[in-house]
């Protein structure tokens, strides 16, 4: 496998820049499936942050922001295919949230290249690595998205009292 | 309360909101003659004339309560926010505004620049020959004129200073205004950063039949009117009561309109928005992806329609390159080409 994104294709991303991506992976298919990936020895880059949840149906679209909002630049959200989650419908679930948080995603100025919802089985470690490569490959390409406080310190330069958002009270 | 007979000193401001905060404290109704026994008004823009100048005036930690509705908009409002605080010894965020960004932190999906192209150049109303903006400085012969800076972004109150209270709504219902100035009066308030109304969420109090959640499409308000019984999100219609919290006294539930959201998340949510996209999208049957989409779609302008009043107090709180970066890269490309 070949690596992931020239280095020199990110100039305006600033130097010894990383994509940093969160990946929330179901414990009983796409977590197997980057295992697998591991024990098969298959090259994928080293930008992923792993997160094992129970269900990809626990993932809420809450969690995805939470991660953008704390710098992350991409997130990769893993569940089984349709019809073989463990708990039958939780991945149902995640591809109705889906369909309507990539909308809300646009409407931040996400990029749709920055989050990605995929069936991996636990027999799929090519997938998951091929998946990694390419959502790392454009993340790069994109940029740095940079957490919710420094873009709120780029808007005006206010010295907040506390991390912006997120918080209840 | 220290002495008992001494008058309490109240000030009332409001930042960037339109008023109805203001109309909200006059709907307590005969009960504001209460208020004006035991508290004297220091600062009440809408309705006294103090000068900013009175209140600077003031010793620090002399006012008793001070109600701040709006959220903060441009420097002004935050220099009085600052000031306020530095004067009163108990600060309430009045209102959605100031509690989470409210209607006005919709603007977050913009920038500044975004915002004045718009309205001093291409509304079809605008007749804007010379291009005019504000300007923060004028120089005319009789000194420097000042107005203040117009921000990037809609900052809710407690981004700028500490909050003691919270009283959300759109506006605050009369009864919890009121009972928050019982509390007051009488020295009852619960613990500093406590959101003055329920905890829970609204379905808890709301009185409508709930069934089977089972949505096969949604509708806009103006599309459908819906059974004045039943659960409004049975019947496709996006209510936030589920993350909502309770205490608003349902005025929308019994008028037949769905929870917008005014009262902000439940203690228990992680994110307002967010939360309640889940739960909305979830409700909905079936399992092959294009029918889901085509059901989904009916959900039109998600982010405002779950952020409507807690932009300002959400995750991402302003969209990505809206901070004029995309127009100056487009000026370079021209000027180069």
């Amino acid at each position: 496998m070949t690596q992931a994104g020239s280095p020199k294709s990110q100039a305006a991303a600033g130097e010894g820049w990383e994509p940093k991506v969160v990946a929330f992976l179901c414990n009983w298919c796409s977590y197997t499936g980057a295992d697998l990936a591991g024990i098969s020895r298959l090259k994928y880059p080293a930008n992923l942050r792993i997160i094992r949840v129970m269900c990809s149906g626990r993932v809420s679209p809450a969690f995805v922001l939470k991660a953008f909002h704390e710098g992350a630049d991409g997130v990769l959200v893993g569940g089984c295919h349709p019809g073989d989650c463990h708990y039958l419908e939780g991945n149902y679930k995640t591809l109705k949230r889906k369909l309507v948080f990539e909308r809300l995603l646009e409407q931040f100025g996400i990029e749709p290249g920055r989050f990605r919802l995929e069936w991996i089985s636990g027999g799929e470690g090519d997938k998951f690595a091929r998946v990694a490569e390419e959502l790392v490959k454009a993340v790069r390409e994109l940029g740095p998205l940079g957490s919710t406080a420094e873009r709120l310190g780029r808007a005006d330069g206010l010295a907040l009292r506390a991390e912006g958002g997120g918080g209840n009270a | 309360m220290p002495e008992a007979k001494k008058k309490l000193k109240l000030a009332l401001y409001w930042a960037a909101s339109c008023g109805g905060c203001e109309i909200a404290v006059l709907d307590i109704d005969e009960k504001i003659l209460t208020v004006a026994e035991v508290a004297d008004i220091v600062l009440w823009p809408v309705a006294l004339d103090f000068k900013y100048k009175d209140v600077e005036a003031l010793a620090d930690q002399s006012v008793d309560v001070c109600l701040f509705n709006g959220a903060v908009r441009n420097s002004e409002q935050r220099e009085l926010a600052e000031l306020l605080r530095q004067k009163s010894k108990v600060l309430v965020a009045f209102g959605a505004c100031a509690c989470f960004g409210g209607i006005p932190a919709l603007a977050n999906q913009f920038d500044r620049e975004s915002i004045f192209r718009r309205v001093y150049d291409t509304t079809p109303s605008t007749d804007n020959p010379g291009r005019v903006r504000p300007q923060t400085k004028l120089s005319v012969p009789q000194g420097d004129l000042h107005l203040p800076e117009f921000y990037n972004a809609v900052y809710k109150l407690d981004d700028v200073v500490e909050v003691d209270y919270y009283l959300p709504g759109c506006p605050p219902p009369p009864e919890l205004v009121w009972e928050a100035i019982t509390a007051i009066v009488e020295g009852k308030l619960p613990p500093k950063g406590s959101t003055l109304a329920g905890e829970r969420s609204l379905c808890h109090t709301c009185k409508r039949k709930k069934e089977d959640k089972k949505v096969t499409a949604f509708h806009r308000v103006h599309e459908f009117v819906p059974d004045p019984e039943k659960c409004l999100l049975e019947q496709g219609i996006i209510c936030s009561g589920p993350v909502t919290r309770e205490g608003c006294g349902e005025r929308c539930l019994d008028a037949n309109m769905p929870c917008r959201g005014c009262f902000g998340p439940t203690p228990e949510a992680l994110e307002h928005g967010a939360s309640m996209l889940s739960a909305a999208a979830t409700l909905v049957e079936g399992k092959e992806e294009a029918e889901l989409a085509e059901v989904l779609d009916g959900i039109v302008d998600p982010l405002g329609t779950f952020y409507r009043f807690t932009l300002a107090d959400s995750l991402l709180r302003i969209r990505n390159k809206s901070l004029g970066l995309e127009e100056k890269a487009e000026e370079g490309e021209e000027a180069a080409s």
